[in-house]
């Protein structure tokens, strides 16, 4: 038995046997032709089919997956068009040289001048070029690219996957897709959660011969691929499967229903994102809104900080895709533990009590007022709201408004245009709970952020693996507090959600319920299964 | 000859599929349509890889320069889909 741990893309169990897959990608080898004509039309059939071939893609994914996934093959396709590649890869044959070399030869060119551009969206094209050189040169030499042939579903195994191979392959002979590469946000993670395929990528296994046709368990909740698990693992994880499969299913049918108690209660059930992408994944849930859209992902990762055109152009798309629905965008909420390095933090003690998120804002008001600016200008464009991480203080919330009656009074003044933004506060100090009578004072809404606020209440640090035994998530002091901040909010007639994880707890939704929550906001995957327990009560 | 200068309005700049898409449209003109970035090379706007290649991002200034029989139809059609796309 083998035990691989990798980044799973989707919530689910695969179990099936290992097909080794490798793309029939090999560098062709430069010989010298005398037929010029003849591999010139060559040539051009190659391309004619390579093009049928990504039309007949597009159509699919059209189908399967929607517009935006399905673009990129439109776009493969006038790229594989494109006069001036045509042309180089023409010219070279003209001199002699065989069509396979001469594409390779030509895609590298072009794939090496988009990975040169400053631009990371450009850069990302390099991977396209050589996916459509790649698929020109297997049609040259008749490699049949991504046949399965194996009569059973199988558990595809690989380096990586280009999104041209992923969508190609036939699904019904697929439950599961295992890669060495890619990231969760890769093109494959996306369409492997899209085809619903539980799956896992940036995986710790090799890809041996010896795997081939072995049986094998994609643990989707755990993020584990397991090879030759024993009888135990095996049958634990088919009847894992089946009760999957069947609840997937009978969750489907909760798609447009409401989020209501037998007994006519209501709960807005929103989601918790982290990037423009995962838009998809709320609307295909049903998500009613967005309870928590974390904006740190425009801050980690860059070389400085985001612009305010980035920002707005981010949360613009976000806001449209909404179509009208609340989107409850978090101010930055960075610190020595999660931080990027323009930001100049130094190292801390105990960063999770330390310099970080409002704290950083109200001490440098020139990045907290470029975000502002950036969310005033989207909320043109649907419903936004803002709220603020880390609150301890009315004082700090005072301070807040005063900048936010600035960056407003600044865009009035330039004449842009703005939407009605609801302004609150995430309650995950112990401190903001307690004082949460006079807080509800001063803003819209608050956002029960359970995970810090179990973390400062219990005073255990949930990295720290050895108190995992002693850490209860569902202590008295955390749930009283929480019930205290919904009396305070509902005193003050604003409204009371919780983002944290224990938002999407089944076995607490009953408890939240009967406290009078507002709103739970979860990840896209527990939206139908949290509309089911609300639905039970 | 026909010729204009245009800022790139777009946040993504010259991306994907508007590049496609002025290729495509230029593709049905008889005349030689081309594009520069300021101090640039002038690439062929038929061309949807010299498109992108030009790595033209937001606030970039672009110089189009039309020449042929149908120049005058042309060049309007080109300033019409850089307006209203880009």
């Amino acid at each position: 038995m083998i035990k691989c741990i990798g980044k799973s893309v989707l919530n689910g169990i695969a179990v099936g046997r290992v097909y080794v897959y490798r793309s029939g990608k090999f560098a062709p080898v430069k010989k010298q032709i005398e037929d010029v004509d003849k591999e010139q039309e060559r040539l051009m059939q190659a391309i004619a089919k390579a093009g049928e071939q990504l039309e007949e893609l597009y159509q699919n994914a059209l189908k399967t997956v929607g517009e935006e996934q399905a673009m990129i093959f439109d776009v493969h396709k006038m790229m594989l068009e494109d006069e001036g590649y045509q042309a180089d890869i023409k010219a070279m044959i003209s001199e002699g040289c065989n069509a396979e070399f001469a594409v390779q030869e030509t895609g590298d060119k072009y794939s090496a001048m988009f990975a040169a551009m400053d631009d990371e969206y450009m850069r990302a094209r390099s991977a396209d070029v050589i996916d459509i050189s790649g698929r020109v040169i297997d049609i040259l030499s008749g490699v049949g690219q991504t046949n399965i042939d194996s009569r059973e579903p199988v558990i595809l195994l690989a380096e990586d996957l280009t999104p041209s191979e992923t969508i190609q392959m036939d699904k019904s002979k697929i439950y599961a897709f295992v890669t060495v590469h890619g990231s969760a946000s890769s093109h494959t993670a996306i369409l492997a959660r899209s085809m619903n395929l539980p799956s896992i990528v940036n995986t710790d296994v090799e890809l041996l011969d010896k795997y081939h046709g072995k049986m094998a368990v994609v643990d989707g909740y755990n993020g584990e691929f397991i090879i030759d698990p024993d009888e135990d693992i095996l049958n634990d994880m088919l009847a894992k499967r089946e009760k999957w499969l069947k609840e997937t299913e009978e969750l489907k049918k909760l798609i447009g229903q409401e989020n209501v108690t037998r007994d006519g209660r209501r709960v807005n059930v929103y989601c918790n994102i982290g990037n423009v992408e995962d838009v998809d994944r709320v609307l295909k849930a049903d998500g009613g809104g967005i309870g928590l859209f974390r904006s740190e992902f425009l801050y980690l990762g860059k070389d400085d900080y985001p612009s305010e055109e980035e920002q707005f152009e981010s949360y613009k798309t976000v806001l449209e895709k909404m179509k009208g629905k609340k989107v409850i965008i978090r101010t930055l909420d960075i610190g020595a533990d999660k931080k990027a390095d323009y930001f100049n933090l130094e190292p801390e003690e105990n960063p999770a009590m330390g310099y970080r998120a409002i704290r950083i804002c109200l001490d440098r008001p020139e990045v907290f007022k470029t975000q502002l600016r950036a969310i005033y200008r989207a909320s043109a464009f649907g419903t936004a709201s803002i709220m603020f991480p880390m609150i301890i203080s009315v004082e700090e919330i005072r301070k807040i408004k005063e900048i936010v009656e600035e960056v407003k009074k600044e865009l009035t003044s330039e004449n842009i245009a703005m939407g009605e933004v609801e302004l609150g506060i995430m309650i995950e100090t112990p401190a903001a709970a307690v004082i949460s009578d006079e807080l509800a004072k001063e803003v819209e809404f608050f956002s029960i952020g359970t995970n810090d606020l179990t973390q400062y209440t219990l005073a255990i640090d949930r990295q720290n693996q050895k108190l995992e035994k002693v850490c209860d998530l569902h202590h008295k002091a955390v749930l009283k507090l929480i019930q205290m901040t919904v009396e305070n909010g509902h005193r003050e007639n604003i409204w009371v959600g919780i983002c944290g994880e224990l938002a999407s707890d089944t076995s607490l939704t009953q408890t939240f319920v009967d406290m009078g929550v507002d709103e739970l906001s979860v990840s896209p995957t527990y939206v139908l299964g949290l509309r089911k327990a609300i639905r039970e009560i | 000859m026909k010729t204009f200068d245009y800022t790139i309005n777009d946040a993504l700049g010259i991306h994907a599929r508007p590049a496609g898409q002025l290729a495509k449209l230029v593709a049905g003109f008889g005349s030689k349509i081309t594009i520069a970035k300021e101090g640039g090379a002038d690439v062929s706007a038929k061309s949807i890889m010299s498109l992108m290649g030009l790595g033209a991002t937001k606030g970039t200034n672009v110089t189009v320069k039309v020449e042929g029989p149908d120049e005058d139809v042309a060049v309007k059609a080109v300033e019409d889909f850089l307006k209203a796309n880009l």
